[in-house]
């Protein structure tokens, strides 16, 4: 088996802080994953909100980030084990908040660093 | 009421309660390494009862009796091990029996001593069968024979498993006498997962007898409350265990009708439920959340909890909100199936026939059994392929007649039906 990171896009910082609906469809979708025991690590989620979030850029440049710049921003990721990447797609697709919210996830096989 | 009671009913009722906290004592004073001679004088101090009780009558307090006669048996023994020495082999040596000859039957004693052997069963240098069968045999008192019935082996195998695992303690040299903090809390993990499955060895026992099973879920939570007695071992997760523990049991009476067939959850009569055992077991779950603590055991309990309450609108909710924590802290089959149950409850059979069919656990039995149970009313063929296909993977008799009861009803609906 091979592991996947799944990596959460948002379009709107609104959209950031959930309902409590779909906080519940969200964690009945990892457990999901979890009861397949394909789920390796139920990740974090990375705030975007201002003093919790900076970019580093060369000679000492630090901007608020990344919500000023880029339409898109990470709210998070898990890690998943799955045959094929396409097995790993299947699991993406079948969350139920990007659909209402917009947004994307990248699904991206994991190349361990020992 | 003791002069009612003829010395063959009190014998085995008192041998059962003390016999295993006597070992305790005397393997805490002699070594784990001498815990045969421990049990001998145990036995011995037993058979004497037997014989004297029976003539004279049982006497004004039997324990004290019996940890009487235990004391003056340990008193011989060191006379005869010295008099071995001195006189027979003539070589005066220290010997490993120079230990101090005086110890107290004490209920101080006898608590730090059950504590103690606890620990010493609970050894991770055995595997977890080992393990249980160890603590039932030493800890809790059982025959060989009633070991081998209950988790359904041979009798030779039991006898095997434990001969082997007592060659390993004794190897160990585990110390009994001074039990320290650190030790207590590095092994604490693994006593709680081996009360644990002795508790559910009893629990979802694939014996018939309801009499073991009973004994096993009680000494398991007479062993819990040991450990709550001593403030090294009182800890959340020892509490919530024990809350566990007490959930579960409340249930025993009302779980199988008097064939020993098992009476699903929906279907069981809820006065038969132990009402003193729930509030029990409220009483440790408040008692484990002291503190920011959420274990497995935590989490079991929470679940086992919302099962004895029957009215709240939102309970199927709550249950599943812990299976999802649950699933995430450990991945079991079992676990896996028993969200998606909740689930059905909560989001309705078609879309939890989805989320089952995931799994694709399909060599496990009660995968079909959950298939079966979900397509019941709405897909009769399928229903019916699955309890087939459960059938086919149970070893359990019981299991097997009741699934085939459900198919031919099954069977019956549809001929109805078209």
């Amino acid at each position: 088996m091979k592991e996947f990171a799944l990596i959460f896009r948002l379009k709107d910082i609104a959209d950031f802080k959930p309902s409590p609906e779909q906080m519940h469809e969200r964690m009945n979708w990892l457990a999901s994953i979890a009861a397949q025991n394909k789920l390796v690590d139920k990740g974090n989620t990375l705030l975007p909100t201002p003093g919790s979030a900076k970019i580093v850029k060369p000679n000492n440049v630090v901007t608020d980030g990344p919500y000023t710049e880029i339409k898109e921003f990470i709210s998070g990721y898990i890690v998943i084990k799955a045959d094929t990447i396409d097995e790993a797609v299947e699991i993406a697709k079948s969350n139920p908040i990007f659909d209402q919210v917009g947004g994307n996830i990248e699904v991206r096989e994991v190349l361990k660093r020992d | 009421m003791i002069e009612t009671r003829s010395h063959k009913e009190l014998l085995p009722h008192l041998f059962r309660q003390e016999y295993t906290k006597m070992t305790a004592v005397l393997c805490r004073h002699f070594g784990l390494k001498y815990i045969e001679i421990a049990e001998d004088i145990a036995s011995e101090t037993f058979l004497k009862a037997f014989e004297n009780w029976a003539i004279n009558g049982i006497p004004e307090n039997p324990t004290a009796w019996l940890y009487t006669v235990a004391k003056n048996k340990v008193k011989d023994y060191f006379k005869h091990i010295s008099v071995f020495e001195t006189k027979i082999k003539e070589t005066i040596k220290p010997t490993e029996f120079e230990i101090e000859q005086d110890f107290e039957f004490s209920d101080q004693n006898i608590s730090d001593s059950q504590l103690a052997m606890i620990f010493s069963v609970c050894n991770p240098i055995n595997s977890t069968e080992s393990q249980i069968c160890l603590a039932l045999q030493i800890l809790c008192g059982f025959t060989v024979e009633e070991i081998a019935n209950a988790l359904l082996t041979k009798t030779e195998t039991i006898k095997k498993r434990l001969q082997r695992a007592r060659t390993n303690l004794r190897n160990n040299n585990f110390q009994l006498k001074t039990l320290s903090e650190t030790e207590i809390k590095s092994r604490l993990g693994t006593v709680l997962k081996t009360l644990y499955l002795l508790f559910n060895e009893g629990y979802f026992s694939k014996t018939n007898n309801q009499q073991i099973r009973k004994d096993f879920c009680l000494e398991a939570i007479r062993l819990t409350l040991v450990l709550t007695e001593n403030s090294l071992t009182d800890t959340p997760q020892t509490n919530a265990l024990l809350a566990l523990m007490c959930f579960q049991s409340s249930r025993l009476e009302a779980r199988t009708n008097d064939k020993g067939e098992s009476i699903l959850f929906d279907e069981q009569d809820r006065s038969l439920w132990d009402r003193t055992l729930i509030e029990k077991g409220n009483y440790y779950l408040v008692k484990a959340c002291n503190g920011n603590e959420v274990s497995k055991y935590h989490l079991e309990a929470g679940i086992a909890y919302w099962h004895t309450t029957s009215t709240d609108q939102n309970k199927w909710k709550h249950i599943l909100q812990l299976y999802n924590q649950l699933i995430f802290i450990e991945y079991s089959p079992i676990i896996a199936l028993n969200r998606i149950f909740a689930f059905a409850k909560v989001y309705g059979y078609d879309k939890a026939i989805t989320e089952a069919e995931k799994l694709k656990l399909t060599n496990c039995n009660y995968y079909h059994e959950l298939l079966g149970y979900l397509y019941a009313d709405t897909d009769f063929d399928k229903a019916i392929y699955h309890y087939e296909q459960a059938i086919g993977l149970t070893k359990s008799k019981m299991e097997k007649q009741t699934l085939t009861k459900e198919i031919e009803r099954l069977r019956e609906k549809k001929h109805l039906l078209t």
